[in-house]
């Protein structure tokens, strides 16, 4: 079973987690054309490469984001919201 | 063979015999053998039939993967004989045979040879017709052990463990890393799959004496005294996960094993020669011969020839001799010896060694080896069948290469590449916190392997910021090849065996190839090589170097398989689970007890269904319960719902962005119904929002919708920084729904509060005290009869249904279940998230676009919504009547309505409404059907159509006068 950093807990299993996507910008809903909002909400990039994926450790109930690389299902970095410049 | 007199380091216990019985036969052994070792102390020869040709199979490896020695006891099949520990009255058969060993009655099978070539299968038995005789035909024919479906169920335990480094094989290169990461401060845990530590350091050895095995015992004792460090035997690590994650099987249980880093000392695995007869019981690898010796005291032959490639080879010669068996002759595959010093010693021994020579066939007598028959090597590696000499003996004893045991390492990520040199695959590049060490690493001089497993254990301790004292030893590089280019030989008749699981011969390669099927992992699917139980520890080396030659390509562009998890059988108990489910159950659950109740699962939550009535029926008892919320009052527990509490100057702002409503408009002491939906519009969940104050809401969620909605509202916040904080009360909070035409009498009778309309008015939510505990009341309708929920701390609840049970008494108060208000709400027509929409059903379908303020800056889903509105509407949510007659009752939800002979849609809830006293029901319509007065077709289970018609929702009370201003008492 692979472990998962947290950026409060340490490194937990990832049975304690949940994904929960890509973290992808939301285009600006009053300028987005219809067509531009559906491909926000329905259109994935399934490209393997470094994505940037919510995850959330849920027994504390700590969101952050973590960089993995899925072509080597590899977790690069994880951070909490708003820390990883 | 026969046991000989007690050898140094000997695993057996001759205090303690054990008897055994194979196939009706009595033999005897001691405690510590295998059952091969005591078949092999008895003098039995055939241990198994094979698995294609039933041809007579005896010892090859005695390596824990001996597959032609697999036997059923009593209910367990597929028993491993060369790796199961003896146990007193064991009952065993061999599998795969019709008849036993020596009289299998499908021996003709072998004679059949010829004409069942690799890939006759595919090619003859694919008609559809005949091919379910053929398979019946073939499952008798072949297969393995029998399945008994009436075994008792084995509770297997898991255990946890964690390490800082996790070492894999006790052989002296894993001793060795293990002792280095202890001695550097690690705690270690060092397993191997062997009764005994020591690895090959306890059977390759010349004579008893050998220091080799001294200084092993030596790394063995000092693991077992040292303070760090756990030396686990018979154990199986059986596969290599993410994150040094590895299952360790014994024979009673698994450990899930976490290191900080693993080193795999796992060993190689010796391989076979391919020539005629390779496999006839008496032909043995020298691993195979020397462990039967040092650790059982089975002389594995009385004269043995010896087909030798390398350093390993003489030493078994050496050793056979030492132990008192006739060694006829030495045959080495190289033109010069392999060890110079021990091939001088055979000589003066008078053994004649036969340089450039292999071994033309291995014949039989009586099932058993016979004869040997030595030829020279021709200039181009094949051998001269002029020149043959024939050697009679009982034992052939074949030492010509290793192949590494990198299973665990393929699985952990590393790859490994072709060394010329050593003429095998070694580990090159590995991943972090992984470590090899020894034979697997393509080191196998004893003194090497010693200074291997140090540094490899030194690196392991370095990885997790361990230093020791001194610095890592220098590895000496092979002075000598561990394994020949090409051990196989061709023989026109055939039964040049390589693969011992599934029969495949020599020529059987070639038709493959030749077939195209020239790539290794081609070559595996159609020849079925590795495919076997022994996963092809014994063949996939031979097979890639066959195909390398027949493809004219190098070995390391051909590569090799790929090596899954397990590393041996695993039993399905070890990995069946113990069916750990989670069931929750509110505070007011031994309430429901003592009241009768039937309970179901909604969710992970034990909720009433209904509480038995005796003399009712289910439905009935259902009945009763409508009944009397529709007449007089009713209590159900409605504390599964989610409870959520958000605070905060920016609280209602909050929920305006989350909830497709307006809130910042409410007057605190109001409640509103909320409604969410997802990016794309559709619904996911529904409840209760109450205004507690100005920056205080108080909000339900459904039951099955709490721990989701909670997370994502974090989520959200967790990007919006907006000034509220959200907490889960769900289960610190218990609820109860107080509803019926008299609910306010009861209520009134519990607490000092104006109940009267004019102050408690419908939608209206207040913090007061009931029956004395603090309580936050919100007046609302689900059930469509003036109705109270009552939210108090989990730990007060009991205390408040006790006092609301007693209050209303004497007004026929019933508590009533999960069913009697599904029902409730669906004579209201209200709907259920999740059951009367779907994945894809937006507000505007559902009939709650009214709930859907289109007019705010902001929230979750809006421009969706927005881009749904301008759309035509693909469905929507209307009530249906089931006119009356004989059907009625088989019309269940997800049935589907039929138009014209297509889906048109579907049936979402119906039920019989005891208040109406007919059926009634939500279905999800195309359109075109969704006009009042509409006549559907509903397609029950059995394909008969029932004839509904549409209606307008609700059934009952359309204008909501009862739950608004409930007539007074």
């Amino acid at each position: 079973m692979k472990l998962l950093h947290c950026p409060v807990n340490g490194p937990r299993p990832v049975s304690e987690f949940v994904y929960w996507g890509e973290i992808r910008p939301m285009p600006d809903p009053a300028r987005a054309s219809d067509a531009e909002w559906a491909d926000y909400v329905f259109n994935r990039d399934a490209a393997a490469g470094v994505k940037r994926e919510w995850w959330c450790h849920v027994p504390s109930g700590v969101w952050f984001v973590a960089e993995r690389d899925t072509a080597r299902d590899a977790v690069l970095r994880t951070y909490l919201w708003g820390e990883g410049a | 063979m026969k046991r000989l007199a007690p050898i140094r380091g000997e695993w057996i216990d001759r205090s303690r015999s054990v008897a055994f019985e194979l196939e009706g036969r009595i033999h005897t052994g001691f405690a510590g053998d295998t059952i091969t070792s005591a078949l092999c102390g008895a003098d039995v020869r055939v241990l198994g039939r094979s698995f294609k040709y039933h041809r007579p199979r005896g010892v090859l490896s005695l390596a824990n993967h001996d597959v032609n020695a697999l036997l059923q006891w009593n209910d367990r099949p597929n028993v491993r004989a060369d790796a199961t520990p003896l146990a007193d009255e064991m009952r065993l058969f061999a599998v795969n045979t019709d008849g036993g060993l020596d009289q299998d009655r499908r021996r003709f099978l072998d004679r059949l040879s010829p004409f069942l070539p690799v890939g006759f299968y595919y090619k003859a038995f694919h008609d559809r017709r005949w091919f379910p005789r053929w398979e019946a035909m073939f499952r008798a024919l072949t297969g393995l052990g029998r399945v008994s479906v009436t075994t008792e169920r084995r509770r297997t335990p898991k255990r946890y463990d964690f390490c800082d480094v996790l070492v894999i094989g006790a052989g002296p290169s894993g001793l060795s890393a293990a002792l280095a990461a202890a001695d550097a401060g690690a705690r270690v845990v060092i397993v191997d799959e062997n009764a005994r530590a020591g690895g090959s350091g306890t059977y390759a050895l010349v004579g008893d004496d050998d220091p080799v095995g001294a200084r092993t015992r030596d790394r063995v004792v000092r693991c077992a005294e040292h303070p760090r460090v756990s030396l686990r035997t018979g154990t199986v690590a059986a596969g290599c996960y993410a994150d040094h994650w590895v299952p360790l099987v014994e024979r009673d249980r698994i450990t899930k094993m976490r290191a900080r880093a693993v080193v795999i000392a796992t060993g190689a695995f010796e391989q076979p020669a391919v020539f005629r007869g390779n496999d006839v019981p008496g032909v043995m690898l020298a691993s195979a011969a020397q462990r039967l010796l040092h650790r059982y005291a089975v002389a594995p032959m009385t004269r043995a020839v010896v087909l030798a490639a390398n350093r390993d080879g003489y030493r078994a010669a050496l050793d056979l001799l030492a132990h008192g068996i006739d060694v006829a002759a030495v045959a080495d595959l190289n033109e010069s010896p392999a060890d110079d010093a021990a091939c001088r010693e055979l000589a003066s021994r008078g053994i004649p060694v036969r340089l450039g020579h292999g071994v033309y066939e291995a014949r039989a007598g009586h099932d058993v080896l016979r004869d040997a028959v030595l030829a020279p090597l021709t200039p181009d590696g094949a051998l001269n069948a002029a020149r043959t000499e024939r050697i009679g003996c009982d034992g052939l004893v074949v030492s010509v290469g290793w192949a590494p045991a990198a299973n665990l390492l393929y699985q952990a990520g590393a790859r490994m590449h072709y060394d010329e040199l050593l003429a095998q695959f070694v580990p090159g590049a590995l991943p972090p916190g992984v470590f090899a060490c020894g034979r697997v690493n393509g080191v196998y001089a004893f003194e090497a392997k010693l200074a291997d497993g140090e540094r490899a254990g030194l690196e392991a301790a370095g990885a997790l910021g361990l230093r020791a004292a001194g610095a890592a030893p220098l590895v000496p590089a092979e002075v000598q090849r561990p394994s020949h280019p090409y051990p196989i030989f061709s023989h026109p008749k055939g039964k040049n065996f390589v693969d011992f699981d599934e029969d495949l011969q020599l020529q059987d390669f070639a038709n493959a190839v030749q077939e195209g099927f020239d790539n290794i992992e081609l070559l595996k699917r159609y020849t079925t090589v590795g495919m076997g139980p022994s996963q092809g520890k014994h063949s996939n080396m031979n097979a890639v170097r066959i195909l390398a030659r027949l493809t004219g390509q190098p070995i390391e562009a051909v590569g090799t398989t790929t090596a899954r998890p397990f590393f041996h059988p695993v039993p399905l108990a070890h990995l069946a689970g113990r069916g750990f489910t989670v069931e929750r159950e509110t505070p007011l659950h031994s309430r429901h007890e003592a009241l009768g109740a039937v309970l179901m699962l909604a969710g992970h939550w034990r909720r009433p269904e209904y509480y038995a009535v005796p003399g009712s029926r289910r439905l009935g008892a259902i009945r009763e319960e409508v009944l009397a919320v529709r007449n007089s009052v009713g209590l159900i527990d409605v504390g599964t719902l989610g409870k959520i509490e958000v605070s905060g100057p920016d609280a209602a702002a909050f929920l305006e962005r989350v909830y497709t409503g307006r809130f910042a408009n409410m007057s605190p002491g109001s409640t509103r119904y909320c409604l969410m939906v997802d990016e794309a519009g559709t619904i996911i969940d529904d409840g209760v929002v109450a205004r507690l104050g100005d920056q205080r809401f108080y909000f339900t969620t459904t039951t099955s919708g709490s721990a989701t909605v909670y997370r994502e509202l974090t989520r959200l916040n967790t990007m919006w920084r907006m000034q509220c904080g959200i907490v889960n009360v769900t289960g610190h909070r218990a609820a109860v729904n107080l509803a019926g035409p008299k609910a306010r009498d009861v209520l009134s009778r519990l607490t000092r509060s104006d109940m009267s309309e004019a102050v408690f008015p419908y939608l209206a939510a207040r913090e007061l005290e009931v029956a004395g505990i603090p309580a936050r009341v919100l007046r609302i309708g689900f059930v469509g009869e003036l109705g109270y929920e009552i939210h108090v701390a989990h730990d007060r609840a009991s205390s408040l249904w006790d006092a609301l049970m007693e209050a209303g008494s004497e007004l026929g108060i019933r508590p009533f279940g999960v069913e009697a208000q599904r029902l409730l709400r669906l004579e209201k027509g209200h709907l259920i998230v999740g059951q009367d929409t779907d994945g894809l059903t937006n507000p505007f379908e559902a009939g709650c676009g009214w709930a859907v303020k289109m007019d705010k800056p902001f929230f979750v889903g809006q421009r969706s919504l927005a881009i749904l509105a301008k759309k035509p509407s693909r469905q929507a949510l209307v009530g249906i009547e089931l006119v009356p007659g004989e059907a009625v009752d088989r019309v269940a939800e997800c049935h589907l309505v039929i138009e014209a002979g297509e889906i048109a849609g579907r049936v979402t809830s119906v039920a019989f409404s005891p208040t109406l006293g007919r059926h009634i029901g939500l279905a999800m319509l195309a359109p075109a059907l969704a006009e009042p007065g509409r006549q559907i077709a509903i397609r029950v289970t059995d394909g008969a159509l029932v004839t509904a018609k549409v209606v307008r929702a609700p059934f009952y009370d359309a204008d909501g006068r009862r739950q608004k201003l409930a007539e007074a008492a």
